[in-house]
């Protein structure tokens, strides 16, 4: 089996076994991550077996953990705190909000709180209301984190070890779709039929386009769950519609940088923003808002945003699958702002 | 000097620090808010005379100067962050309740304080420090889950932490009749925590009884709930005070100062007080000519 063809859960847990075995200040903590169990998404598989002493299971008390992480941070430990569903960050977010985020800056630099929180996000395997949101737009207006979103395209293992060698507090946010799907690296700078181009940094962004960035009518830009969902409405819009466009999966949502989207939009003259979470204050929107200010005079047309309606995601299959968003919202997204544009697409 | 001696001193500059702060602020010199510690300067200095800056760890709350003199005795760094002032031990950017000076630290948040002073017993406990983690909180932290997530936390891992719960009677305005159920000392024990339980604001007895608690967290590793019965003069922060006057009266008999000040004769009492005076007159002048935390000094 060449790493390619490996499972994102397997890549993040061998990720997870190399940092252990090379640093002795990592740490992990979470509920139920003993081995046999392993972890609710099997992440941490192995892990307490060859480590016990610095693999910790938990109380439910994510508000604590939270907590706890940033003390041993401010100890000059590298905490790693696994958050079963990404919907429960909320029980830790006055340690997040006034303490993780702030400590480093009004301590006036004396301190650092080097920590990776990872959680799944996302939906799609009918969990209900409360454990398939997408929040990452609630940790976006937080100053002096960094957030991380990994994609079944993005280095995994890259990623994971940038989090845990970061100065910065990380969110580190997996999916749970992704767990079970392969690693989808470019091979000869192709992911199927498309050309990759990977920026640098530690938290790159991949630029997908379908005719080698000789011809583009629009960019998507998306990040982790949403990613491959975004491929696929790519794939159909050309062979369906003859409409050719860029994607740029970001890695790093926090600091937001968007180089890679500039580059691409000025390219293609317009931009759609995609994410799985609800649109208000969100992702797309303030995508939307500094693209429009650097790029003003490249845009022929609006940016549009796909995401999920402002409302709870509801549990049944059918209702689910009507709420989020689909490769059809991207479709018909990337087809009305064609339609915009005065050159059409 | 005799220990009588050094804990009045220590006492005493606190008191008049506190003071002093109240009147910078009628004086316009200070802005912002600030929650003093007079009435209290016993828990701090009976319980800090136990712990060594250069390995044991304290993080305090709002009401943390009492704590951070106690500990690092850095009276004009210290001032010079509440006024706003470049050198100020934070820059000017944390102000008074947002401290860091080595191993103290301080945040304003009630209850979010808890779980990371325990985080830092789990860190010191595996580096093998031998250090104490000590987290002090008042009657009304008691209303915040996240401090008995803590406590079960702290106890089912056995770390070296020492609570110290200052019962002052009042969160803000509210007394601790109409905020707090049941037992404060029980709350430590349900989750096999040690406790004890104090009221008494005489420094030496609570210098005593800290000192078996915090010998008995470095003795079995384990965390100790440590009860004091307190009370506090000044207002929570500034003006804001509606307790009843005969109340606050009553109460200064048992004030801490005038018990440790009895135990030492007149002439050592002024001279200890007069040099109190000076020093704070010398910081308050070096803070004052202090340039400002401006954008551009940052």
């Amino acid at each position: 089996m060449t790493a390619t063809q490996k499972r994102c859960v397997q890549v993040l847990n061998e990720t997870l076994h190399e940092l252990f075995a090379s640093r002795d200040d990592v740490y992990l903590f979470g509920e139920d991550i003993l081995d046999p169990y392993g972890g609710a998404f099997k992440v941490t598989h192995g892990l307490s077996d060859a480590y016990p002493d610095r693999v910790v299971t938990t109380p439910i008390s994510e508000a604590a953990l939270f907590g706890v992480a940033a003390g041993m941070a401010l100890r000059g430990q590298r905490p790693i705190l696994e958050i079963m569903f990404g919907d429960f960050i909320a029980l830790g977010f006055d340690q997040v909000v006034n303490g993780i985020s702030k400590f480093r800056e009004m301590y006036d630099d004396q301190v650092t709180v080097s920590l990776v929180v990872r959680t799944p996000m996302g939906g799609r395997r009918g969990y209900g209301p409360t454990h398939s949101q997408s929040l990452e737009k609630l940790l976006l207006g937080i100053p002096n984190i960094c957030v991380v979103a990994a994609s079944e395209c993005h280095d995994l293992r890259g990623l994971l070890t940038s989090a845990v060698e970061d100065e910065r507090p990380v969110f580190f946010i997996e999916n749970k779709l992704m767990y079970g799907r392969v690693n989808r690296r470019p091979e000869d700078g192709q992911v199927g039929q498309l050309s990759v181009r990977e920026s640098g940094g530690p938290y790159p962004a991949l630029t997908f386009s379908g005719t080698d960035f000789t011809e583009a009518s629009a960019t998507i830009v998306t990040y982790g769950g949403m990613v491959p969902v975004v491929l696929d409405a790519v794939t159909e819009l050309i062979l369906e519609h003859e409409i050719f466009c860029e994607v740029v999966a970001l890695s790093q949502l926090l600091p937001m940088e968007l180089d890679a989207v500039l580059e691409s939009v000025v390219r293609s003259g317009a931009l759609v923003t995609a994410e799985e979470g609800t649109l208000t204050g969100g992702f797309g929107a303030e995508i939307a808002a500094q693209v429009q200010r650097a790029a003003f005079d490249f845009l022929d047309a609006p940016v549009e945003r796909v995401g999920a309606p402002f409302a709870p995601i509801p549990f049944s299959a059918p209702l689910e699958d009507a709420y989020l968003p689909g490769a059809d919202e991207i479709v018909a997204a990337v087809r009305a702002t064609l339609s915009d544009k005065p050159s059409g697409p | 000097m005799s220990p009588p001696a050094t804990f009045y001193e220590r006492m005493f500059f606190i008191r008049r620090f506190e003071e002093t702060l109240l009147d910078l602020f009628s004086l316009g010199k200070l802005v912002g808010t600030t929650h003093t510690y007079i009435g209290q300067e016993a828990n701090a200095i009976g319980v800090i005379d136990h712990l060594d800056p250069r390995r044991d760890v304290v993080f305090s709350n709002h009401r943390c100067h009492g704590h951070y003199l106690a500990f690092t005795d850095d009276a004009f760094g210290l001032l010079c962050e509440v006024m706003g002032k470049a050198p100020g031990v934070c820059g000017g950017k944390g102000g008074s309740q947002h401290l860091c000076k080595g191993n103290f630290y301080s945040n304003g948040v009630l209850g979010s304080i808890v779980p990371v002073a325990t985080g830092i017993a789990l860190a010191e406990k595996k580096k093998g420090t031998g250090a104490v983690s000590t987290v002090f909180l008042g009657d009304g932290t008691l209303g915040e889950g996240v401090t008995y997530e803590s406590l079960n936390l702290a106890s089912l891992w056995q770390l070296p932490v020492l609570f110290v719960v200052e019962n002052n009677h009042y969160a803000q305005s509210t007394p601790v009749e109409l905020e707090l159920a049941g037992s404060i000392a029980a709350r430590g024990a349900a989750f096999g925590v040690e406790t004890a339980e104090l009221d008494t604001t005489d420094v030496e007895v609570i210098h005593e009884a800290a000192g078996q608690a915090i010998a008995r967290v470095r003795e079995t590793g384990a965390p100790f709930f440590l009860v004091l019965d307190t009370y506090r003069f000044s207002p929570h922060s500034k003006s804001d005070d509606q307790r009843d006057p005969a109340e606050i009266e009553e109460r200064r008999i048992r004030d801490p100062l005038k018990i440790a000040g009895a135990r030492l004769a007149d002439d050592e009492r002024g001279a200890i007080e007069q040099r109190c005076e000076l020093r704070l007159a010398e910081t308050v002048d070096a803070a004052d000519a202090a340039p400002a935390a401006t954008p551009e000094a940052a």
